[in-house]
């Protein structure tokens, strides 16, 4: 069985490709110790309570939002955040060209739900779309924005790889 | 100008989706301590005893902080909010302690053993309460303690933090003259700014006492002048830094974390500490947007020109005052909306509650008094039986008119709403007030608002822009302007762009503003910035061009008059091959021979505000901002005449944007504001029990609107320029949001045959209203 | 951040599972079985729950399985709602799975810890409420098997140690006509004012509810009433909604008067739908 029982323990996690070392509590959240440990911040706190979508990340290929998953239960599965995607996402540069953000903090919660969205059903549909991204609130944008740049990439139907 | 009318992305736009943009929280936390606040369970109480010895003697707790042991007092306008309770809390959710220790775990595990004894006190939720005789007067030290606030007329032994009123023509007249009356009540409940970044702070000081604050503020500079202010600092020695900033919407101008970082890090000998605020503390300590009651009497003659009105305004500022005296103010200055009354008696009051305490919130009240104006004019429109798109063109201000206070109106300080209201016709194909039947039990219909604002800086804000180079000729562009979503940055280095006939490209931005090394932006609201900053930035340029110019002339030993400047380059006119790269000539030239001609070009520009007026106090005759912009605003749904349901279809604005930066960021800031008032008008509120406990403290219950239940937005624009604005642009980032609550009520009204008195509107309300019969 | 310590246990089988809660409960750990974690998450957050040990319930085989096992549709505990929703084996109760939250959460929330969550919806419970569905308990003492409408009264009734394995549904259920309504205040996304699940079985309609009323219930006598087919629609609804008042709930998303008037007419416009099934 597989447990963590001390006040702090080490833990080994799989970000973004790379494995890295933590010393967290087993009460502490992914979010944090993304953050503070690691000082990728692309995920944002925005209420902590599962709600807002700004922490969202992919774990596994399924968003998530990282505020709602304890750090010792990401060991053994796999992390991708905002940063991981280093730009070469059809989410990022469909965001950028069709100014689906003002403030941008909403932005990598939003894009980690595009991107795992584009990965696992590139097929999807309006309302399949729609479905996934109302995980998410954005406060500035009239999301028609967000709505047009996520469109795009689905129409690209790309190869997956 | 081809830079101009451009479509641009944001400068920083590839941070923003690679996770690179850093914002107030996003600095490493390493070898800060942590602060969190104990807030008041109450809404109205006496502190009895506070108790913080069991906290104390937590190991890693390093102070643990109560009002008592910093009794100072704040307010931007009026100072009468403690920076923690002292005595007595007025709203649920204040501040009363602060813990501050090596990390978050231990900030909370004290916290909990902080003891505080209350003695409950009634409380006030309504301003109708809070004027009443015998109602527990709030601040009964207002009015006294600090006698000489200008502009500002708390009425002491009341609960009236300020009040402002406007007299014109003469009302018992006009009444005469009216053929058609109505007379209503509203009231608008308040709700939250919930920018998606919660508020937070930092600070230290150093030995020599030199305090570093960084903040999610829209108000760096006054971060600064309130700091030095309350604690006898010189304010040379502290620096406020603002990273961006995650949404603002006026939730960030008002000062008050940044105070309780500054006493948690003086308590602790300075040491850096983060203070952590939940989303939770978020909504229910920090400030909101305000609640309003309102009465509305207007008249109108038999060709339907209102004659007078008498309209009272009670903005329920909650437990302190910060701006919302301002906003009562403004409330009376602009509160008729964009139409000529002659006769005109308004009062407008700030009251105290026992409310969460208000700031600015985007539009400056202008929705919230707008929603209750506009609904007035619905029902006079119909009283006078005349269509509402037509009834708001027959009275809607033009030139020549007066306003309120007496400003008289030109093409360049109002704009163009006739224009304006004739293009929303056509691009919404207004209906008329008949609902269409499309289903047995749904009918389609529309809703009209006029929206108008005008700012309410003080006389004398300013702002600032410096120029300098880079070795490749490149400029970076320096302004006190915050970034939090509004694209100023990108607007200003497009106008820059345009003044020096350069590429954007080249137009390099600085973000954080860091008070020490930018220049004194007022704040960054009102949707001034625009013109401010932009006005600055114009003049730096000037600055830069004609720096330019005289070192060029140096070098091909001619005149200044002879050179042009774009592209990069200073050449002669008439003979363009003569020319020299800005990269060869901004750090000084060098001539041929070695010589060094000129010096570096740096380029400075500033601005302050002119020609702005306090109001009269007996008839508000002044001048209280720049310009005004107006516009008008439709929205169009579908709705369930059985269950009172509703799906919206469309939504429109028609505003005069006096000219094109940018457009496509013209259309996206306002679809924002519109979908933010759809959120108000639908479904945005604070619930508060009658303790004055706040029921929707978190995102779960306190609902924003998600995508997919979205109307389509179309925007359309009309060109007046504003002469004394940069290119002739007007203020317009806040202005969607304003006319969308009233257009949604005057369209709900319709369908449902009721009379929307309220917000939000929900079909609950909808339905309540319908089963009193009242229309 | 959670501002308590808990230990956290990832098991391999039930077995291991349930001797380490009963430990952990000798020990006076407070242990709590962890499904999707957001409920744990956020009340430990809120200071609302203050559980000594979290025993994560994602690895055991059995609280995984979701699959056809001899005519019937097995759930594991485990399984998401996102899973439920995707795979459509089960429409009403992958309809149900996609009202719940929202898409993301529906990534992590788990079928046992909607069924046994403190958060009164239990929107999940209407399906198996309908379906004559099974629910498998591994105790100390082993496997116990229920009728899912006997073990959920209101709430999921467990004995001390017990952790919900399995769901097990009669196949002849699961491509059942049914109907699904779900309305709230005004924002989609919000717990609901009231849902109803209704499932088509030999004739006559099943209907369940939540948010209703305090708890999530099906109602025989309310059943009886729906399926009198020479009664109107409407008729058939007031009946329903002159039975609740009382218990239905009142809160700040709506009140009860309010609640009754929406069920009226959602219940009269599921049944004028059931004339065409
Ligand atoms: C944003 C949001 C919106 C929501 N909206 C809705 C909604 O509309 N309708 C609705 O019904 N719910 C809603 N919920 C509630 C949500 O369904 C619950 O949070 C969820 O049910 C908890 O599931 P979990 O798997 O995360 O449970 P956990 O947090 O892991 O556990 C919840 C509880 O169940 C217990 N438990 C879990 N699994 C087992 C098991 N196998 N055996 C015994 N005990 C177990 C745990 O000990 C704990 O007490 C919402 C939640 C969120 C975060
Ligand atoms: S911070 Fe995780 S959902 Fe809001
Ligand atoms: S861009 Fe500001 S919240 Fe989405």
């Amino acid at each position: 069985m597989f447990e963590f029982t001390a006040d702090k323990c080490l833990i080994e996690l799989d970000v973004n490709g790379e494995n890295k070392n933590a010393i967290v509590r087993p009460s502490d959240l992914l979010l944090d110790v993304l953050r503070n440990q690691f000082g990728l911040t692309g995920a944002k706190p925005g209420c902590k309570n599962g709600d807002c979508g700004s922490c969202t990340i992919i774990m596994d290929g399924w968003p998530v939002k990282s505020c709602l998953v304890l750090a010792v239960e990401a060991v053994g599965h796999t992390i991708l955040t905002v940063e991981g995607l280093a730009g070469t996402s059809p989410v990022q540069k469909a965001f950028v060209d069709y100014h689906a953000f003002q403030c941008g903090y909403c932005t990598s919660g939003f894009l980690m739900v595009c991107h795992s969205l584009w990965m696992m059903k590139s097929d999807a549909d309006e309302e399949e779309m729609e479905d996934w991204l109302q995980s998410n609130i954005c406060r500035c944008t009239s999301y028609k924005e967000i709505r047009k740049a996520m469109e795009s990439v689905l129409l690209q139907n790309p190869q997956k790889s | 100008m081809s830079e101009l009318r451009r479509n641009v992305q944001r400068k920083e736009s590839w941070d923003k989706v690679t996770g690179n943009a850093k914002y107030c929280d996003d600095f490493s936390v390493s070898g800060m301590l942590t602060a969190r606040i104990l807030t008041s369970p109450h809404g109205h109480a006496i502190i009895k005893r506070i108790d913080t010895s069991s906290a104390w003697s937590i190991p890693g707790v390093k102070a643990v902080i109560t009002g008592k042991d910093f009794p100072v007092l704040c307010g931007v306008l009026l100072r009468d909010r403690p920076a923690l309770a002292i005595d007595r809390v007025r709203y649920c959710g204040e501040p009363v302690a602060l813990v501050v220790a090596l990390d978050e775990e231990t900030a909370l595990k004290a916290r909990d053993l902080i003891q505080v004894e209350y003695e409950p006190l009634p409380v006030i939720l309504d301003p109708a309460d809070a004027l009443k005789e015998g109602a527990p007067i709030l601040h009964p030290q207002v009015g006294v303690l600090f006698p000489d606030v200008k502009d500002i007329y708390p009425i002491h032994g009341t609960n009236i933090a300020s009040h402002y009123q406007i007299r014109r023509g003469e009302i018992q007249a006009g009444w005469k003259a009216c053929e058609y009356q109505v007379e209503e009540d509203y009231y608008l409940p308040p709700s939250d700014h919930l920018a998606m970044e919660v508020r937070t702070a930092r600070a230290q000081i150093s030995a020599d006492g030199k305090v570093k604050i960084t903040t999610t503020s829209q108000a760096p500079f006054s971060v600064k002048k309130q700091i030095a202010e309350y604690f006898k600092i010189p304010a040379g020695q502290i620096e406020v830094h603002v990273p961006l900033v995650g949404g603002g919407f006026g939730g960030k101008a008002s000062v008050m974390l940044e105070i309780l970082a500054y006493i948690a890090s003086r308590k602790v000998g300075g040491r850096p500490v983060r203070l952590v605020i939940t989303r939770e503390e978020d909504l229910q300590s920090a400030p909101c947007r305000l609640s309003l009651r309102s009465k509305i009497k207007l008249g109108a003659d038999c060709q339907g020109k209102i004659q007078a009105a008498e309209i009272t305004y009670w903005l329920d500022c909650g437990a302190y005052s910060d701006i919302a005296p301002n906003m009562a103010k403004s409330m009376a200055s602009n509160g008729t909306g964009p139409y000529y009354i002659p006769n005109l008696f308004c009062n407008s009051f700030c009251v105290y509650t026992n409310h969460t305490y208000a700031t600015s919130y985007r539009s400056f009240g202008h929705e919230s008094f707008t929603y209750c104006l506009e609904r007035a004019m619905d029902r006079l429109a119909d009283r006078s039986g005349i269509d509402p798109l037509e009834f708001r063109l027959i009275n809607a201000i033009r030139p020549g008119d007066l306003t309120p206070t007496q400003v008289q109106c030109t093409p360049s300080n109002t704009g163009n709403l006739v224009a304006c209201l004739q293009k929303v016709k056509d691009l919404a194909k207004w209906q008329g007030t008949a609902p269409i039947k499309i289903e047995p039990n749904k009918v389609r219909v529309q809703g009209v608002s006029c929206l108008w604002k005008s700012a309410s800086p003080p006389t004398n804000a300013v702002s600032g822009a410096m120029i300098t180079f880079n070795p490749d000729g490149s400029l970076n562009l320096n302004t006190g302007v915050v970034e939090m979503g509004s694209g100023n940055k990108t607007n200003l280095a497009q106008i820059l762009a345009a003044k020096m006939k350069l590429d954007i490209s080249q137009i390099h931005v600085v973000y954080d503003v860091d008070t020490r090394l930018n220049p004194e932006h007022w704040k960054t609201v009102a949707s001034l910035s625009g013109y401010m900053a932009g006005n600055a930035v114009c003049q730096a340029a000037d600055d830069v061009l004609e720096q330019i110019r005289t070192i060029a002339a140096q070098a091909f030993e001619c005149q200044k008059q002879e050179l042009e400047i774009a592209d990069g380059m200073v050449f002669i006119k008439n003979n363009p091959n003569c020319y020299l790269l800005f990269k060869d000539i901004v750090a000084g030239y060098k001539a041929p021979d070695g010589r060094s001609i000129g010096e570096p070009v740096l380029g400075r520009g500033g601005f302050m505000l002119k020609g702005l007026s306090i109001l009269d106090q007996e008839t508000g005759k002044g001048k209280p901002g720049p310009s005004w912009t107006v516009g008008v605003q439709i929205v169009e749904l579908e709705f369930d005449k059985r269950d009172f349901t509703y799906r919206l279809i469309e939504a429109y604005t028609v505003i005069d944007c006096g000219a094109l930066i940018n457009p496509q960021a013209i259309s996206e800031m306002i679809a924002g504001g519109m979908a933010m008032g759809i959120g108000l008008a639908s479904r945005e509120y604070l619930s508060y029990d009658f303790q004055g406990v706040l029921q929707s403290p978190t995102l779960r219950t306190y609902k924003l609107l998600h995508i997919g239940q979205e109307p389509d937005y179309r925007v359309g624009l009309v060109q007046t320029p504003q002469e004394d604005a940069p290119y002739g642009i007007r203020s317009l980032s806040e202005h969607g949001i304003i006319g969308i609550p009233a257009a949604l009520g005057n369209a709900l009204s319709r369908a449902a045959k009721v009379n929307c008195t309220q917000l939000p509107l929900t079909p609950e309300y909808l339905w309540s209203i319908s089963q009193k019969g009242q229309a | 951040m959670i501002p308590i310590h808990f230990e956290y246990y990832r098991p391999q089988t039930v077995r291991q599972a349930v001797e380490t809660y009963i430990r952990l409960l000798q020990e006076k750990k407070k242990p709590l079985y962890y499904g999707g974690g957001s409920e744990i998450i956020s009340m430990s957050r809120a200071g609302d729950i203050h559980p000594g040990a979290v025993i994560d319930i994602k690895e055991i085989p059995e609280c995984m399985v979701f699959e056809e096992q001899n005519e019937r549709l097995v759930i594991g505990a485990a399984v998401t709602l996102r899973q439920i929703r995707d795979s459509r084996m089960f429409p009403l109760l992958g309809t149900v799975s996609k009202h719940i939250a929202d898409h993301t959460n529906q990534c992590r929330i788990t079928l046992g810890g909607n069924l046994c969550g403190n958060i009164i919806y239990r929107e999940m419970s209407s399906p198996l409420l309908l379906s004559d569905a099974q629910v498998l308990f591994f105790g100390p003492d082993g496997v116990r098997r229920a009728l899912f409408t006997d073990a959920f009264q209101l709430r999921m009734l467990m004995n001390p140690g017990e952790l919900l394995m399995q769901i097990h549904i009669s196949k002849q259920y699961l491509k059942s006509p049914y109907r699904y309504i779900k309305k709230t205040a005004n924002e989609k996304i919000d717990y609901p004012l009231m849902s109803i699940a209704a499932l088509y079985d030999q004739k006559s309609w099943r209907v369940a509810f939540s948010g209703l009323c305090a708890s999530p219930f099906r109602s025989l006598k309310i059943e009886e009433i729906l399926n009198q087919r020479h009664l109107s629609p409407l008729q058939r609804a007031e009946m329903v909604s002159e039975l609740v008042p009382g218990q239905a709930l009142s809160d700040y998303r709506g009140s009860s008067q309010y609640r009754l008037f929406m069920l009226k007419n959602t219940l009269a416009d599921m049944m004028e739908e059931w004339e065409h099934v």
